[in-house]
């Protein structure tokens, strides 16, 4: 892979691999987690939670729970008055503020089980478990659905009277579970089908899957007698938190401080509230800090996992294997409210092929689950899950390499992407070609074992980003940003800071602060942050650099263009002065005689972040007489532009297949007929332990460096997510002879397609 | 909830508690001695955030009850390193990233170490199912997997950092 240039420029620190700003608290127990604060005086907060998939609430009466000694607030849905709302705009994608409160708190209905409708705080968690069982409520049962084409049928028992579906004109005259019906595309799909030499079919489905962070959501919050409150909390974004929090609570922004903790994993399933408004609304209603932590049961029952969905794909293609058509429905989950990312997977979809006629439909669904959230490429897996068995089932039908039929279709510079991007600057061919002379794609397989590949696209984001840089009085920097880092980003911004300062990382440190003491981010999502607010960074650091020349430049008494900046040290290129050089440290420590501290803040709205292309290769062995599947060798490569700290990028790399994997061959939402969640724990939602993996290889290309970053850098989290699940599928369907058209592939499944014959 | 007194050894020192008869250990390190980098993440044994060492054995304190402390040695994340000094594994985590977000880093080094202490050799397949109780979620376990190779590699090299480990 190259090294060492960016813009001509030899790099120092970018590149390299140092030890991470925050690692030594976070491998000796010390690093502050949501539920490791504790406050004077604190009260434990419970939720009560609907054991019924649907069910009108028609009383809740707390008077036995107040009697109990030990509580000390109580609340409800009458608590949170909210008007229409609003759509809160995050950046990845946009939410509606009523939703988000009535999920933190259900009014007339319970919506799913496990939908919150009232909470206490209380001295102990006894009894605010206690006072928990004490709180009565009256359930009116309703008819409930869980599965995606059952909800959109005419005759499903409807979740909201005022749903009409969006997208569909004349405007349907009543209510359905469809949210949003979309339909974008281009060309003549019809008849690019007609004249096409080969047509493949399918029906693929996936249940849903939770993001499975480790840390479940925990806050604290307090509020003071003067209204004003602080949040802490753990999350992918304290202004995100300030926002949703103060507005379902109906406060100015101002009178709430959030301070991020350090997140135990996200994934995107951190990107909204669930505890805060309502840890808030309890310290309000008594004065005194309530802590609330999720049980893992809770998490399961009520955060957000990410869609199920069925898929029914065509795609049209010459005898040569160049697609020519692609006719895709995608009909995906969105838990009890609006949401799905149904409309980023219509975008993502098709997004690494060059293809002529396009048609996709895509439906945003309701059903008695949980709303929801953001996972990892929010959409992406499960579209390509579909796209990318079609495109093997094409390779296969045409006798042709999996690789090469990709390699003829791929994106590349100047194709122009479905949903209006044109791509520039893009090293999907590149990853491609590596990943065909890497040693695993030829070596040779076992009995009972088979090979997949698949590709994946993810567009990453830019957006609003707040960066600063401070000179310290000893020379070296401090490094502020607002960006909760979930995987690595401090070591990224110490890094950028450092090389553009010149000065060794060592000398940088790289802290993350609350809504009071920076400007506005967006939330850490979408892999922005170490293109986005590592630009932010990035450029002032180099507004710091141009106040240390200008302040040598008068120290000198010489013209600022004579001051060169290299090393983290000023040179003198006039001539005609006899001076040393100054260092960073020598201009610092007389910053008071020059014009006082020596400090940049920098806020953006980053454009241009560089989509990211990924191609996966996976072995299995499948066990024929139990179907088990073992996944025995994975090579993860990306087009990454290029890698700040290759280990994190690597690390982004093998944590992403290692999800995906999951994802395709254990993990699912199981319901019973009930409408309830069997299997909300990780005993029974099987997650990837280390002795089901191999060690999985990554390839970064650095082909193809963004443009727009300082340092070439393209969003590097989301791609790896997007390809295994197919890569899996493809190498079960040439292990086993079938494919298998619905996830997880789990042993059961499996067995069932071996013996079927 | 009743509480008795419990006298017990944690990273080499000893302490007492009120510990309540239904409170699972954890919940006593992190609410009574508020030693918080343990971690909870399922509460039912499943995830290992928990991990600790009592008496030479890998437990999930979560499914402990705190009074079962009494007259244990106790080893936690916190005793890991000694003097200021980290411990091999927590060096090799850091050298070799690999935590991301760090919430499993303190059970995964625990039972990396229970492992390390019964076994100074272990193989790669040894050690995935000597960490096969600690889910991660960031990692793919790669990295994790190599900085334990390596951990242990160093501790044959150097034994005497191993036991600064256990002596606490």
């Amino acid at each position: 892979m190259s090294d060492g240039a960016a813009g001509g420029r030899t790099l120092k620190v970018v590149g390299q691999r140092p030890v991470r700003p925050d690692g030594a608290d976070k491998v000796t127990g010390r690093a502050q987690f949501g539920a490791d604060f504790h406050l004077p005086g604190m009260l434990t907060g419970r939720i009560k939670r609907s054991p019924h998939a649907h069910a009108k609430i028609v009383k809740i009466d707390t008077r036995a729970a107040a009697a109990l000694p030990g509580v000390k607030a109580i609340v409800t849905g009458a608590n949170f008055v909210l008007g229409e709302g609003e759509d809160i705009d995050h950046g990845e994608g946009a939410t509606a503020l009523l939703d988000v409160a009535i999920n933190c708190m259900a009014r007339e209905k319970a919506l799913y089980a496990g939908h919150a409708v009232a909470a206490v705080a209380a001295t102990s968690p006894e009894i605010a478990d206690e006072a928990v069982r004490l709180i009565e409520v009256t359930y009116e049962v309703l008819p409930h659905v869980i599965e995606v084409e059952a909800a959109m049928a005419p005759d499903a028992p409807l979740l909201h009277a005022n749903m009409f579906t969006k997208g569909v004109t004349p405007k349907p005259d009543k209510p359905s579970n469809i949210a949003q019906k979309i339909v974008m595309g281009r060309g003549d799909v019809p008849g690019a089908m007609a004249a096409a030499d080969v047509v493949i079919e399918g029906r693929y489905e996936t249940a849903a899957v939770h993001q499975g962070y480790i840390e479940p959501h925990a806050c604290v919050a307090s509020a003071g007698a003067d209204g004003q409150a602080t949040v802490w909390c753990s999350s992918q974004g304290q202004f995100l938190v300030r926002t949703l929090t103060a507005k379902i609570l109906g406060m100015p922004l101002s009178d709430l401080k959030v301070i991020p903790a350090e997140i135990g994993g996200g994934f995107g399933g951190k990107t909204t509230v669930y505890l805060e408004p309502v840890a808030l609304a309890l310290s309000k209603q008594c004065g005194r800090p309530v802590k609330m932590v999720m049980s893992r049961d809770e998490v399961f029952h009520a955060s957000g996992p990410t869609s199920g969905a069925v898929m029914e794909i065509k795609l049209g293609a010459t005898s040569e294997g160049r697609i020519t058509a692609c006719d895709l429905t995608l009909k995906y989950q969105a838990g009890a409210f609006a949401g799905s990312p149904v409309n980023a997977a219509c975008m993502a979809a098709l997004a690494c092929y060059d293809i002529e006629n396009i048609a996709l439909t895509g439906y945003d669904v309701v059903s008695n689950r949980p709303k929801v959230a953001a996972y990892r490429a929010p959409g992406a897996p499960i579209a390509a899950f579909a796209v990318e068995s079609a495109v093997d089932d094409l390779a296969r039908k045409l006798n042709m390499d999996p690789l090469d039929i990709r390699r003829l279709n791929g994106a590349r510079d100047g194709v122009k992407a479905v949903y209006g991007a044109t791509f520039r600057s893009v090293a999907f061919l590149e990853t491609l070609e590596a990943v065909k002379n890497h040693p695993h794609y030829t070596a040779p397989l076992g009995p009972n074992q088979g090979r997949g590949v698949a590709c994946g696209f993810w567009f990453n984001i830019g957006g609003e980003s707040t960066g600063a840089v401070h000179i310290d009085e000893d020379g070296g920097a401090t490094v502020v940003s607002s960006n909760p880092d979930i995987g690595g980003s401090r070591a990224a911004m110490a890094m950028m800071a450092a090389e553009t300062l010149g000065l060794p990382i060592e000398r940088v440190r790289a802290t993350v602060a609350d809504t009071t003491s920076i400007g506005f981010s967006g939330s850490t999502g979408g892999s922005r942050v170490t293109f986005a607010t590592g630009m932010a960074v990035t450029q002032a650091a180099e507004k710091v650099v141009a106040d240390l020349k200008r302040r040598a430049a008068q120290m000198w008494e010489c013209e600022v263009d004579k001051v060169e900046w290299r090393d983290a040290t000023a040179f003198c290129l006039d001539p005609s002065k006899d001076v040393k050089p100054l260092t960073i440290a020598q201009i610092a420590g007389r910053a008071a005689r020059t014009g006082g501290p020596i400090t940049a803040e920098v806020s953006l709205n980053a454009q241009g972040a560089g989509p990211g292309f990924a191609v996966h290769i996976c072995d299995v062995e499948v066990d024929p007489e139990t179907g088990r599947t073992t996944v025995t060798r994975y090579t993860a490569a990306q087009d990454v532009g290029r890698a700040i700290h290759p280990s994190y990028v690597e690390g982004q790399l093998q944590g992403g297949a290692a999800q995906g994997i999951g994802w395709a061959l254990n993990e699912e939402y199981v319901y019973g007929p009930d409408g309830v969640l069997e299997n909300p724990s990780f005993l029974d939602y099987r997650m990837p332990v280390a002795s089901d993996l191999p060690m999985i290889d990554t390839i970064l290309i650095e082909a193809a460096p963004n443009p727009r970053h300082p340092f070439g850098a393209k969003g590097v989290g989301e791609a790896p997510i997007v390809p295994p699940l197919a890569a899996v599928a493809n190498a079960v369907r040439q292990a086993i002879g079938k494919r298998i058209y619905a996830l997880p592939l789990s042993p059961p499944r499996v067995l069932e397609a071996i013996e079927q014959g | 909830m009743s509480r008795v007194l419990v006298t017990t050894t944690v990273n080499g020192e000893s302490v007492e508690f009120l510990g309540g008869t239904r409170q699972s250990l954890l919940d006593a390190l992190r609410d009574e001695l508020r030693l918080t980098g343990s971690k909870e993440g399922c509460g039912t044994g499943d995830c290992g955030a928990c991990s600790v060492i009592v008496d030479g054995r890998l437990v999930c304190s979560c499914l402990m009850l705190a009074p079962e402390a009494e007259g244990k040695r106790i080893e936690t994340i916190e005793g890991m390193a000694v003097d200021g000094h980290m411990h091999p594994l927590q060096r090799q985590f850091l050298e070799h990233a690999a935590l991301q977000c760090g919430f499993c880093t303190p059970g995964l080094l625990m039972a990396a170490k229970a492992l390390l202490d019964k076994n100074p050799n272990p193989t790669e397949t040894e050690i995935r199912y000597g960490l096969a109780g600690n889910l991660c979620r960031c990692t793919g376990y790669d990295k994790v997997i190599r900085a334990v190779i390596d951990a242990a590699a160093e501790l044959r090299q150097a034994p005497d950092t191993k036991k600064a480990g256990a002596a606490r």
